[in-house]
Formats: structure tokens, sequence, C-alpha cells
């Protein structure tokens, strides 16, 4: 997607800009995006709207060419870096305006794995989508989620793991929460690279999520059906 | 292209008409170790087929890959033997293994077995920020992990993959000062400590002595 032109983005009109933001995520550029977010926000752009229309949205075209082979991982961790770039703008601003909140997320890497590259995208991904997440890190014995689930308000925990050592212990977290009677009060949902949905299904999580892009849609779900039964 | 390269690739195929009782379907990552214990044990009986080592990049090929070479190759031995460990599989491969009644290296993975899986699993609870090269790992560095990783064109991703990572561990199966070189100067491109362990052929050897 990217131009050998060189593009003013001040002189760009909105819709323009927009779209510019689009390629620029997508080709990783951290700086023309960070420089667009301010023009936006000098025109008079909710940060709220910038965050969805330009950068979400940007993410989502990456997420949809990563899970179609167009993309690889270097790419989409290059465009996550882009992104951060204008999260890290938008994110006191967006607290400042009130942006509306969908859920709280607690998220880990479980016990025994430190990888968090998909952990992260899915962080950020679920922020800019309107949940609060808040992030355990690496590492996480079942103790970690328990003491933090119980001390906060959270609608849903997400667990990740990238080994087939590991995985398993997404289990143990389950089951715990299932001996304390706590299971029933959270949507669970995992992943992580060697996971699928019949694994997901056999250690009682509530959804399997490929990619960042499903894990937000799949939230999005559960909270519209939680709304919905709080309204009926 | 460099026969490594080229295993990493492409795998290893068998000679024409090497008939021997038993045939290795192995990892290309595995190519020179096993032909090193074929030759170090004198197994005459032993003939080697190796798929790409670049399936590692994408687990869910191997136990494809694994069936159709023991389709391809069942009727022209009296036996087959699997050299690979889970791999990333998440137990696919095991079950594949059983339904098709051939035997597998036990273990998680190659860095499992060539310290040995006992020791390894002792040790992996304290390691767990530990990054492994193997020979073959080490020999194929940049096409293995740092090109496919993107790190060629974009070091400013090292972070992102190894930061919390806390140390290389290189296992060595051979002593080679030449491959001891260049761990060290892939563990400073990393940012990572570096700690040699001669491991040499760990339970690969153990597995292949039972065929």
């Amino acid at each position: 997607m990217s131009d050998e032109q060189d593009i003013i983005l001040a002189d760009l009109s909105d819709e323009e800009l927009t779209l510019q933001m689009h390629d620029d995520l997508y080709d990783g550029m951290k700086e023309e995006i960070a420089e667009s977010v301010n023009i936006l926000l000098g025109r008079g752009w909710m940060p709220y709207d910038i965050l969805t229309k330009a950068l979400v949205e940007g993410m989502r075209i990456v997420g949809i060419d990563f899970r179609d082979g167009i993309l690889f991982v270097p790419e989409v961790l290059l465009a996550a870096n882009a992104m951060k770039g204008g999260m890290f703008i938008l994110k006191p601003l967006l607290a400042e305006t009130g942006a509306p909140r969908l859920g709280n997320m607690l998220i880990g890497t479980v016990k025994g794995d430190i990888h968090d590259i998909g952990k992260n995208l899915v962080t950020m991904m679920m922020e800019g989508a309107g949940f609060e997440v808040k992030d355990l890190g690496i590492n996480n014995p079942v103790e970690n989620y328990l003491q933090e689930l119980e001390s906060g308000e959270y609608d849903i925990l997400g667990m990740s793991a990238l080994l087939t050592t590991t995985m398993p212990y997404m289990k143990v977290v389950i089951d715990t929460m299932v001996e304390k009677g706590m299971r029933d009060d959270y949507v669970v949902m995992v992943g992580g690279a060697p996971l699928n949905e019949e694994f997901s299904k056999a250690i009682g999580a509530d959804a399997y999520c490929r990619d960042a892009a499903v894990a937000v849609e799949t939230a999005k779900e559960f909270m519209a059906k939680k709304h919905n039964q709080m309204v009926a | 292209m460099n026969s490594d390269d080229y295993i990493t690739e492409f795998g290893m195929v068998l000679p024409h008409c090497d008939y021997k009782r038993v045939l290795i379907i192995a990892c290309g990552a595995l190519a020179r170790e096993i032909l090193a214990l074929i030759e170090l044990n004198d197994w005459k009986h032993i003939a080697l087929t190796c798929l790409p080592a670049k399936y590692h990049l994408y687990p869910e090929k191997i136990t494809i890959a694994v069936e159709a070479a023991v389709f391809k190759y069942s009727n022209d031995y009296d036996e087959i033997f699997i050299a690979y460990a889970d791999c990333g599989t998440g137990g696919l491969l095991a079950n594949k293994c059983k339904d098709l009644d051939v035997k597998m290296i036990a273990g998680p993975h190659c860095y499992s077995f060539f310290e040995g899986n006992n020791k390894f699993s002792n040790l992996s609870e304290n390691e767990i920020t530990a990054f492994y090269l193997t020979d073959f790992l080490v020999k194929q560095f940049d096409s293995f992990v740092w090109k496919p990783m993107g790190l060629d064109k974009h070091p400013e991703l090292l972070d992102m993959y190894f930061g919390n990572y806390t140390k290389l561990v290189y296992q060595a199966q051979i002593n080679d000062s030449e491959l001891d070189a260049k761990a060290r100067e892939i563990s400073e491109r990393m940012g990572l400590p570096l700690e040699r362990r001669y491991t040499g052929y760990g339970d690969l050897e153990t597995a292949l002595s039972k065929i």
C-alpha cells in the first residue's frame, strides 16, 4: 500500500486522511500516525472517533490480511507499534472526554509461558474497541488470576499461551474457578498459536479466539448477550 | 544454496534404491546429527529421509507431511521410525503415529531430547526465560529465526519478540569452535547472555539405538 510520492498529511481532507491512516497503519508508519492523530484533533475530531474510525478500522484491515496470509507477524507488529503511537496520544484524552465502555477484561499469559505478542495485540484491540483491560503480563499462576478477579469487577477473563507445553495450564485455571464456584461469573476466552476450537471446548472455556479481531468481536457478542439478559 | 539451507527448505531425499531394513523419517533440523549417529554406530540397517526443517515454522504441516511420507515408504521398509518429538503439534503427531503404528521420539521438542527429557523437564521450571539454540539453529539462525521474524529489515522489533527472555542457551551437539563463535555473535545480536551446554545427542541416540 505504500506510495513513493510524498504526501502532505495536513493537506488531506478528513476522509482522505482517515484512509491514509489506514494505509500508514498497514505500512507500520508510527510517526505518520501520530502526526495524523494530532491533525484530526486539531480539526476538532473527538478522540473516540479517531480511535474507532482511523486506528481500529485500520487494524481491522491489517487483521483480515494477516488471517488471509497476505501479511505476516513482522508486519502486524509494525502496524501495532504504529497504532501504539496513536494510542499514546489518545489514551489520556479518551479518559477526559469519556468514551463508551463496553466491559472489563482481565488478561494474562499462563504460568510457564513468557510469550506476549498475541496477548498484547488483543489488549490493544480490546482497549481500542472500548473495553477496560487489566493486563497481568506473563507467567501467571492460577493465584494471580483468581486474586485479581476477586478484587475487581471483571466481565471477561482472557488467557494466552504459545507453547503446547503451557496451554494445558488454562484448564487448571478454569477448573479452579469451577471449584470456587466463580466460573459462571465470567466469560473465559482463550487464544494462542497452538490452540484450537476443540481444545477450548475440552478445557471448558467459552470461546477460542484465533486472533485479536476475533477476540474483540467475540467479547462484544458476549457483552451484548449479557446486556440483553439483564434487560429481559 | 549450501546443504543446510537445502535441508531447511526442501528436506533430504532418499538415495535411489537405497534399501535398508529401517527408514527414519526425520525433521531436517536433525539430518546431520542422525547421519553422524548412523556413521558413529555403524547402523547399516538404517536409511534416512528428511522433511523440510522449515515445517517447524508451521507445525500444522508436520503431521500431514509425516503421514504422507509414511504412506510413500511403508511398503519398502520393514520398519519406519519418526524422528520428531511433539514439536508444537499439540499431540496430533503422537496420535497420528499411533494410528500409523510407527514409533517416534518421546518429549516435547529437540531442546528437550538433546538435553535428555528428564533433565530438561527439571531444568525448564527455572528456565522459562531461556531461548534455545542447537547446532542446526546456530548454523541456520538467519534463515530460520532472524529473517522470518523480519529482524533483518526491522531490528526495532527485537524487544517485542525477545524482551521477556533473559538468556540464550546453546545446546551443543558437537564441539566446534566455529559454531561457538557464531553462537556468541548471535547472543550479542539478541542482547542476551550466552550459556553454552554440551549435550551431545542426548535421548536422540538412545531412541535410535533401540530401532
